[in-house]
């Protein structure tokens, strides 16, 4: 039974996964271009993404690697503030807009690393203290500074405004499946077994020879990382930034997505994060209590479920495919079984 | 009989004319007020089988820390082949050849059991973050030969045909054995065993006895075990250490240990497990 399940091979799976995500983007820009999803519409779909990739990335730090930063928000406003001002004294072009949002994440991995090394070189929760101190020190910062160096930059209350409003469906869509794929795939190799074994059991990672300090300020920087690249998509889809948008309670709503989603869980992450971010547009009133529901809903789940919607669990398409195709051939095994 | 000298090194005839694997001088610890070992002396030979027994709280389990560098010592050095791991961390001195078991299991229990045993062989690989993101041939090459080389770890002990399944779910002694196959997966010379029939039945027990010595036979490699079940102890060591209250008391043959009426009462002046 074992020996016959049937294997897609790697290549063939990559291509029917490149395939599919493909003509997903091939559908969703045409429903945009035709006016089906409608401007206004189109703007939530491109937020949807954005808050794709930062579950996806904080998933990364707490579900995988089981750290509990809580200042995803301050690395998301990092992002957006340093791939903003450079894209906006540069100009947008084809090459500036993606070199934007590799800056910005660039800027907020090394805030990671600055916050991780000497966070994460203790046990304990000590990180969890730090980020949101970082958090909170990166908003006021941005509030009260608006010239860095003589230069007016930041604009502090005031709002950072006029920036290049590059952000649109296409690219958002395509940092999303970027993000995607670099997380899992690292996730599904020896550096992300590395990262899954500190979660598990640190003392027994370091009798295998990990390097848990090295491995841990990995996930935290990566995860921090694609945060900053999340801000500097949000940065392009507004077209201004105020610092009040980067609080706490910002984080917060990232890791409801994710503890809603299953802590681990990528499929989860993404499941989530659409649908906490579909759901307020779709009922206009439901904004007002967002919060409210938030909370709400993560009582019900951590009582009903408090592995989260999808627990650990994790889908592919192409894994799908290999079911069901596993599915026909076994059926038609049992009844040739039957008939001898 | 004569009682041997329990600060001279006692390692079998046939790795006398090698560097032991193993000495450790002196070594000690207090836990503030608390000796909890103190003028340990022991030296292991390099494809040795050796044991170290003692009642409840003798210090067993901290000896293994102090070797792994989990706890510093406050006393004495030790020797790996020859080098003194004092500048090493727990990392370090895992690469430098010493695996082990823990008494109160610590596998990674929501991963496979095949998991379990790639993240012992994480240092046999080497392709880097970038090769594993864009899945680089060197990525494909290297997770072969390890999956490969994990499912040969774990056919050692009859449980290739349980990879597949989240280590957290394995029953008691399957959980023992896949610790040390993940130890044996970061390819030690010294094998360190915290209570490895522990929680084992009978048939399972003496199963492991085989497969210790089996190991030792097809790594050459030495082990040193800490272990309650006498018979096992008796029968697979071939030289024993017995500390009580953080002293070694006795040193020597099976048969040596288990007929020192200083031994005997170490253990009879408690309730526990007698020798024999
Ligand atoms: N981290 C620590 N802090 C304080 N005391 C400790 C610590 N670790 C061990 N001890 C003490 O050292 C003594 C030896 O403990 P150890 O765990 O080494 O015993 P053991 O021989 O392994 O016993 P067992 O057979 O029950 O496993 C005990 O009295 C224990 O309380
Ligand atoms: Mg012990």
């Amino acid at each position: 039974m074992k020996k016959n399940y049937k294997k897609i091979p790697m290549p063939v799976r990559y291509a029917i996964n490149f395939v599919l995500l493909l003509a997903f983007l091939l559908i969703v820009n045409a429903l945009i271009e035709n006016k089906v999803i409608s401007r206004s519409n189109s703007i939530v779909v491109v937020s949807i993404g954005i808050n794709i990739i930062l579950a996806v990335s904080l998933n990364l730090a707490t579900g995988y690697l089981g750290q509990l930063p809580l200042g995803h928000a301050g690395f998301m406003a990092v992002g957006a503030y340093s791939s903003a001002i450079l894209v906006k004294n540069i100009g947008a072009t084809w090459l500036t807009i993606p070199l934007g949002m590799v800056f910005g994440g660039l800027v907020a991995a090394i805030f990671g690393l600055i916050i991780g090394i000497p966070a994460l070189r203790l046990k304990g929760d000590y990180l969890a203290i730090i980020t949101l101190g970082f958090g909170e020190i990166i908003r006021v910062v941005l509030l009260n500074i608006d010239s860095v160096l003589g230069f007016k930059l930041t604009y502090g209350a005031a709002s950072l405004k006029n920036i290049p409003k590059t952000t649109n469906f296409i690219n958002t869509y395509i940092v999303v499946i970027i993000t995607c794929f670099v997380i899992h795939t690292m996730m599904k190799s020896r550096h992300g077994r590395a990262i899954l074994s500190i979660r598990e059991n640190e003392i027994a990672a370091e009798s295998c020879g990990i390097k848990t300090t090295y491995y841990k300020t990995l996930g935290f920087v990566v995860s921090a990382f694609f945060a900053g690249v999340a801000g500097s998509l949000l940065a392009g889809n507004l077209g201004l930034l105020n610092p009040q948008s980067f609080g706490f309670m910002k984080s917060i709503e990232i890791l409801v997505m994710v503890v809603l989603g299953g802590m681990g869980s990528m499929a989860g992450s993404v499941i989530s994060a659409t649908v906490l971010t579909a759901l307020p547009e779709v009922l206009r009133a439901f904004d007002t209590y967002r919060m409210v529901v938030y909370s709400l809903l993560l009582i019900i789940v951590m009582i009903f479920k408090p592995s989260g919607l999808m627990g650990k669990y994790d889908f592919s398409l192409s894994h799908l495919l290999e079911k069901l195709l596993n599915f026909k051939s076994s059926r038609g095994k049992k009844s040739e079984e039957r008939g001898s | 009989m004569a009682r041997r000298d329990i600060r001279a090194p006692f390692i079998p005839e046939r790795d006398k004319d090698k560097t032991p694997i193993l000495e450790c001088v002196d070594l000690g610890i207090d836990f503030g007020g608390l000796t909890a070992v103190d003028d340990f002396n022991m030296t292991i030979g390099r494809t040795e089988i050796a044991g170290l027994i003692g009642p409840n709280g003798a210090g067993k389990t901290t000896v293994f820390n102090l070797l792994t560098r989990v706890y510093k010592p406050s006393r004495g050095k030790i020797l790996l082949e020859g080098r003194d791991i004092e500048s090493m961390n727990t990392i370090q001195v895992n690469k430098a050849g010493i695996a082990r078991t823990f008494q109160n299991i610590r596998l990674f229990n929501e991963l496979t059991v095949l998991e379990n045993v790639l993240i012992g062989l994480h240092n046999e690989m080497n392709y880097n973050l970038l090769s594993a993101v864009l899945r680089m041939p060197h990525f494909w090459k290297d997770e072969k030969i390890a999956k490969n080389r994990a499912l040969e770890l774990l056919s050692l002990f009859g449980m290739e045909d349980l990879a597949g399944q989240k280590a957290g779910s394995l029953p008691y002694g399957a959980q023992r054995r896949l610790e040390i196959v993940r130890a044996l997966a970061t390819n030690p010379s010294l094998l360190l065993l915290d209570e490895p029939a522990a929680g084992m039945n009978p048939s399972e027990t003496s199963e492991l006895m085989e497969n210790i010595r089996k190991v030792r036979d097809t790594f050459k490699i030495a082990i040193l075990l800490i272990e309650h079940d006498m018979n096992l102890v008796m029968g697979i060591c071939e030289g024993i250490v017995v500390l009580n209250y953080g002293k070694i008391i006795a040193k020597g043959t099976p048969e040596e240990v288990r007929n020192d009426p200083v031994v005997i009462e170490a253990y009879l002046g408690k309730k526990g497990d007698v020798p024999c």
